[in-house]
């Protein structure tokens, strides 16, 4: 009775058609477009980087030889040359930031992820995100202030400060992730058999994630390497080799700095040069993403 | 070290107690260590601004010229050219960074095609920022020469540098941001029958909201303090062009090209606009980071 009633008054036959994508409603074909702009800008987005790449590739390496990494750097339309010395001193300046940031970051991060719970750690870690995002030329005018006042000279220890505030803020977020991803149970474990809380960080937590906490000190290095604007006036630059007789307190080649040096002059025999130390940069910076990309992809521990 | 025979427990030795009260010291003293060099960051530059702060007043953030035989100072040019340098930046890589964080977070493409993607992309962050002011001067500024009125360095070339930097920034924490978006929102929508694109659109983007702006405020920051690659190809010109063809000058440029050979005021002024640089890049960073926390926690 019922359903006589209501065949009598709707229509409850189904169309199956009707379920079937259409290819030309206008919701299909908004979705189609849509995918397709997104893939575009996907697209997009890679293209620089393989441009910059292949310009590296083919400018870089013709430019390199034996001579760039032995050699002091040309004057002008001289031929041959090379940039030793900037690569002695960038590797100086990242070695002193190194040696500053690592053993701070690393402690804080200690705290951070071992001794810490609650409103602290969470504004600590807010200080370095914003540590982070401060413009690198703010860092080399602090760099500037604080130490090339007041030893009145520029110096690769100047830089090397510089480095290492850039540096802090990766090495902290790295290790502080690394300690995170050891498990709770070791710990528990290591206090079981009687280890005071230094004694399991250091035995323990810290050897467990001692592969990632490397993975992110490189990733620093070769942000560091490649910075240019903290050191235009910390390090500033030279065309001669450090002198260790000085103490490094005398101003100081680096291969980011002698890529823009040598980018904004008109000769070609610097130009070129230019392009080699970027190529050098880049090498440095694909290997560490690399390595530190298949050492980041089996982390279980 | 352990005496078998010896079963009655014994107190630790007073020395390894300091130590450990030593260690976990120490820990937290390289903690606020952190937050201390933001603060001493903030003192300094304030300190050595504080010359030309008594000198010029505010009336430096509006005054145009930049004369140190007549020791008149002025940030507008720079101001104007770091907001309008970034501006165009954001305008050109918002969309293109929401396309590709909505491209790779659907199921278009296989996992390992969209991983390497999403590595390439966050190679282009990695790349410094010299190499591509130099990629700029030699690649980008010829091109855009032959196709647009630009006759050498310039706003727009700075600008669609920047661009390319900051995408990976913007591309990153939308895709993070959307991936934290509840699968069951998602459901819901396409079991109410919307398609793929309506679901995006009209609810995973809306939800996803506060971690993009976080992302987006995040690559301001970065746009406004970019120093080598806009300082290699704005042209440095220190007066207000409207023209993105003409050359135009950046707080940061200014800091790069002036500061090695400043002396006396010029230091001052020099440090006064390097303070109102990152006053301006703090308050966009806390933003930023307050918006992306915010995200990490629903």
């Amino acid at each position: 009775m019922t359903l006589e009633f209501s065949q009598n008054n709707l229509d409850y036959s189904f169309n199956p058609a009707s379920l079937k994508r259409n290819p030309s409603s206008p919701r299909t074909l908004f979705g189609l477009i849509m995918t397709g702009i997104a893939g575009l800008f996907t697209i997009l987005a890679i293209i620089p980087l393989l441009i910059i790449l292949v310009y590296l590739l083919g400018k870089g390496i013709s430019s390199l030889s034996l001579d760039v990494f032995r050699e002091l750097p040309p004057p002008p339309l001289v031929e041959g040359g090379g940039f030793g010395n900037a690569i002695l001193g960038t590797v100086i300046m990242v070695g002193i930031g190194a040696a500053l940031s690592v053993p701070i970051g690393v402690m804080a991060a200690i705290y951070l992820s071992e001794f810490s719970k609650g409103k602290l750690a969470d504004w600590i870690r807010f200080a370095t995100n914003v540590l982070s995002g401060v413009p690198s030329i703010i860092i080399g005018v602090f760099a500037y202030t604080v130490v090339v006042l007041t030893t009145k000279t520029y110096s690769a220890w100047a830089g090397g400060f510089a480095l290492a505030i850039l540096m802090l803020p990766i090495i902290v977020r790295t290790t502080d992730e690394a300690l995170k991803l050891v498990p709770q149970e070791v710990r528990q474990a290591s206090i079981g058999v009687g280890a005071n809380d230094y004694q399991t960080v250091l035995q323990v937590v810290l050897p467990a994630a001692i592969p990632a906490i490397i993975t992110g000190v490189t990733l620093a290095v070769a942000r560091a390497a490649g910075e240019t604007a903290p050191l235009l006036f910390t390090a500033l630059f030279t065309q001669f080799w450090p002198n260790w007789d000085n103490l490094l307190v005398e101003p100081t080649a680096s291969l980011a700095v002698l890529v823009y040096n040598f980018a904004i002059v008109p000769f070609q025999n610097q130009q070129e040069l230019a392009w080699a130390a970027a190529f050098i940069l880049v090498l440095l910076v694909l290997l560490t993403s690399i390595i530190s990309r298949i050492a980041t992809a089996k982390r279980t521990y | 070290m352990s005496n078998h025979d010896n079963r009655k427990l014994q107190s630790r030795p007073a020395i390894e107690k300091y130590l450990d009260v030593s260690f976990f010291w120490a820990a937290k003293i390289f903690a606020l260590a952190i937050a201390g060099v933001l603060i001493w960051i903030t003192i300094q530059v304030a300190i050595a601004a504080t010359p030309a702060i008594s000198e010029f007043g505010l009336g430096f953030i509006v005054t145009s010229s930049w004369n140190p035989v007549t020791k008149e100072y002025g940030v507008l040019p720079a101001i104007y050219g770091t907001l309008v340098s970034s501006f165009i930046a954001l305008l050109i890589s918002v969309p293109i960074g929401l396309g590709v964080a909505i491209f790779l977070s659907e199921d278009y493409l296989s996992p390992k095609i969209q991983r390497t993607i999403v590595f390439l992309v966050e190679l282009l962050a990695a790349v410094p920022s010299v190499v591509y002011g130099l990629w700029g001067i030699f690649v980008l500024i010829p091109f855009l020469k032959n196709i647009t009125p630009l006759r050498g360095p310039g706003m727009l070339p700075a600008a669609l540098i920047l661009s390319v930097m900051i995408l990976p920034t913007i591309a990153a924490i939308s895709r993070d941001a959307i991936s934290n978006v509840p699968i069951d929102l998602r459901q819901a929508a396409v079991g109410l029958g919307a398609t793929r694109w309506e679901a995006i659109l009209q609810i995973i983007l809306p939800a996803a909201s506060s971690g993009i702006i976080g992302g987006i405020m995040l690559a301001l920051g970065r746009a406004l303090g970019e120093t080598m690659a806009v300082t290699m190809l704005i042209g440095n010109a220190n007066k207000v062009n409207p023209s993105v063809f003409a050359p135009s000058n950046t707080i940061s440029s200014l800091l790069a090209n002036q500061f090695a050979e400043a002396s006396g005021l010029q230091v001052g002024a020099l440090m006064y606009a390097a303070l109102i640089l990152f006053a301006v890049t703090l308050l966009v960073n806390v933003l930023a980071q307050v918006l992306v926390v915010r995200l990490q926690k629903i």
